[in-house]
């Protein structure tokens, strides 16, 4: 089972590895971890995305409570939340398969945001299981490097 | 006033009355300052055995523990000892000197990330920034680690920070709020009913005791509430003690090296209540086949704890002490279950009967029966401390706890607890009568603290169970490979009788020719440290 934790922490100094220092020891599984501020700025937002049984889920939720640096966990299932997930994407491209990069693009909302003779970089925002997609898309060209963000989530509106 | 002063009124103001620890230039402008105060530093032979001590006197006092060591070596030494509260919830401050903070991160001389190292092993830790922040922090410390499920919390602090001056006037938080931290104390009152109502209805229930009764000081509610109700008493390592063993509710330690009476009943019960305790593995060989055929009720402090091991049918986060008060507080009628104590009366007489009668006549003392005999000798309320390894074993499950108490290293299994803790454990209680029962491999790997017991006139009877062997593990090896024995044999054995006379303790030694009851009546005829050699059968087993 995947389960998305939104975690509120203290902005402090060693709140991120005690966090995932929690997951280590624990034998825990992380998928992606994303840290940021919330509109407060002493409280930190963490976004992890785990996997495990129905105890191991239990437990983490549990771990992360008793961490003294922990002010909420908030868990729930990917369908009652919306995810997304950067993605920069670096590119080797010709003149034969411009046009079909382009048009992928197009088809999975993602856009070029930098360019040279014989590479780009393509941006594209959306939830982890398109980008897995979108780069299945672009396995025929000569992918050059990737760089990805993780999953940040907030439950959905009528949820609350 | 500096850094050093404040963190020593902090101190003051957390009532403490000894730090145990080890002196070191980045911790030396607090040792400087505990001078003018009334606050007892005592200076032992090993970092680890600081918190070991601090560990003995929170045990007994049921206060906060404090130790303070030196940055580096002296902070890394300390971690085993953390360690070992840690897994038993002892509450413990333990303070750590850092070099500059400017130096942090640059590798200087004696540099140590002490709070990245312990980061699994505390509650908490903190790196103090800013001298201004230290009464904060030391309220917030004391706090962390005397709440909830207790635990060691650790407190960094640079040398030039505790040679800062302090801004402004000392204040002592009087009270405390922290947002992430807020222990669950009452129980939920929907529960409680709904676990009454389970002990009404029960024919064979039966309580698992844990450590976590003596943390919660709620030793006498629990008494009181099992012989209301008739309820079976068992505990797990930790829990010793709770009830006296020759208590008629008592049937003894569960798991892999409990009575097998006591597993039987577990097993057997229809109402199982598993107060403060972990269900972990030496205790509940199967915690899959725990809840099978009963009602599981889980009492923990520690939300985290209910589920982790084993899924409870009935789930009661709180403090066991408020529990219990209100557990007594409901009009309740449960059974008197005599047919069920009568069952297991007779699963106890069974097992001792197939228990070994006294080995004839041999030159080594027979464990078993030593230790009964000490027990017995021993005063009503006295503290006994037991090391890790085969004395531990035949401790568990041979020593007789009148009105005193058992401590003992249980979730860690730390070789060499039980001398620092002894003396941790006299000081806080002078009047009592603590003994230390060790082994002679865990002797020797604390034996640097008889000259700590002797500079501040501790006196502890220390016995020490002598088989030239590792024993526990030479158990092990035993069965595992068939007495292909490796690095068990502890060739080299110092002379007990001259190490006793070196740090001037008194001396016995017994073998299996000497008059037991005669000897152990001189040994723990005075107040003055003293060690008994006992020789025992390096072949002898705990099973």
């Amino acid at each position: 089972m995947r389960r998305i934790y939104s975690v509120l922490v203290e902005n402090r100094a060693g709140v991120l590895s005690k966090v995932s220092g929690l997951f280590s020891r624990r034998n825990f599984n992380i998928e992606s971890l994303v840290v940021g501020e919330t509109a407060d700025k002493s409280v930190s937002c963490m976004t992890i995305v785990s996997s495990g049984d129905e105890r191991t889920i239990e437990q983490i939720e549990k771990q992360l409570n008793k961490k003294i640096d922990v002010i909420k966990v908030k868990t729930f299932k990917e369908s009652l939340s919306i995810n997304r997930e950067l993605m920069l994407i670096k590119v080797k491209y010709n003149k034969e398969n411009r046009r079909d990069i382009m048009e992928n693009c197009e088809i999975m909302n993602a856009s070029i945001v930098d360019m040279s003779k014989n590479l780009m970089v393509i941006q594209i925002c959306d939830t982890s299981e398109r980008i897995e997609l979108f780069i299945e898309m672009l396995k025929s060209v000569s992918i050059v490097e990737i760089a990805r963000t993780g999953t940040v989530a907030l439950t959905k509106c009528k949820e609350q | 006033m500096i850094g050093a002063e404040a963190i020593v009124k902090c101190l003051e103001k957390e009532k403490t009355e000894y730090v145990f620890g080890y002196s070191g230039v980045a911790i030396d402008p607090f040792w400087n300052k505990i001078l003018d105060t009334n606050i007892k530093s005592v200076l032992i032979r090993t970092e680890q055995n600081a918190a070991h001590c601090a560990s003995g006197y929170a045990r007994i006092s049921g206060k906060t523990g404090v130790c303070a060591v030196t940055s580096g070596p002296g902070a890394t030494n300390l971690i085993t000892g953390i360690a070992t509260a840690y897994a038993d919830s002892i509450p413990l401050v333990a303070i750590t000197g850092q070099v500059n903070s400017d130096m942090i991160g640059s590798d200087v001389f004696q540099e140590a990330d002490i709070t990245g190292a312990v980061e699994s092993f505390v509650k908490y830790s903190y790196l103090v920034r800013d001298v201004a922040d230290i009464p904060r922090i030391f309220k917030e410390a004391f706090y962390i680690a005397s709440t909830g499920r207790k635990g060691p919390v650790l407190i960094d602090i640079p040398f030039d920070i505790q040679n800062a001056e302090f801004p402004g006037k000392f204040v002592y938080p009087d009270t405390i709020s922290m947002r992430t931290y807020k222990p669950t104390v009452k129980g939920n009152m929907v529960q409680i009913k709904k676990v009454i109502k389970e002990v009404e209805k029960a024919k064979k229930p039966i309580i698992c005791v844990g450590g976590g009764v003596h943390l919660s000081n709620a030793t006498k509610e629990l008494r009181e509430f099992a012989e209301l109700n008739n309820v079976p008493v068992v505990s797990t390592m930790m829990g010793i003690g709770v009830m006296p063993t020759e208590h008629p509710l008592y049937f003894g330690m569960v798991g892999n090296n409990g009575q097998s009476y006591a597993n039987k009943a577990m097993n057997e019960s229809d109402l199982l209540l598993m107060v403060g305790a972990r269900v972990a593995d030496r205790a509940v060989n199967r915690p899959d086949l725990i809840t099978e055929n009963k009602v599981m009720v889980h009492i923990d402090v520690d939300p985290a704890e209910i589920g982790k091991n084993v899924g409870p049918t009935i789930p009661l986060v709180g403090d066991i002490k408020h529990i219990f008060q209100d557990f007594l507080a409901q009009d309740d009628h449960a059974d008197d279950h005599s047919d069920w104590i009568a069952t297991i009366n007779e699963y106890k007489k069974t097992a001792l009967s197939k228990a070994k009668k006294a080995a004839k006549k041999s030159k080594y003392v027979e464990p078993k029966e030593f230790i009964t005999k000490l027990s017995n000798a021993m005063k009503n309320d006295a503290v006994y401390v037991a090391d890790v390894g085969q004395n531990q074993m035949w401790s568990c499950a041979h020593h007789i706890v009148k009105n005193g108490r058992f401590i003992t290293s249980g979730g860690m299994g730390t070789m060499g607890y039980s001398i620092p803790a002894a003396l941790g454990a006299k000081l806080a209680s002078p009047k009592k009568q603590v003994v230390a029962v060790t082994g002679d491999g865990a002797f020797q790997m604390s034996m640097m603290e008889l000259a700590t017991m002797r500079q501040y006139g501790v006196a502890v009877k220390i016995v020490v169970m002598k088989n030239g062997y590792l024993g526990m593990v030479r158990e092990h090896q035993h069965f595992a490979y068939n007495d292909n024995y490796s690095m068990v044999e502890l060739k080299g054995d110092p002379d007990l009788s001259l190490i006793a006379a070196a740090y001037g303790m008194g001396y016995a030694k017994v073998d299996g020719s000497s008059d037991l009851e005669k000897e152990l009546k001189s040994f723990l005829s005075d107040d003055t440290s003293a060690l008994m050699e006992v020789i025992v059968d390096p072949k002898a087993l705990t099973k």
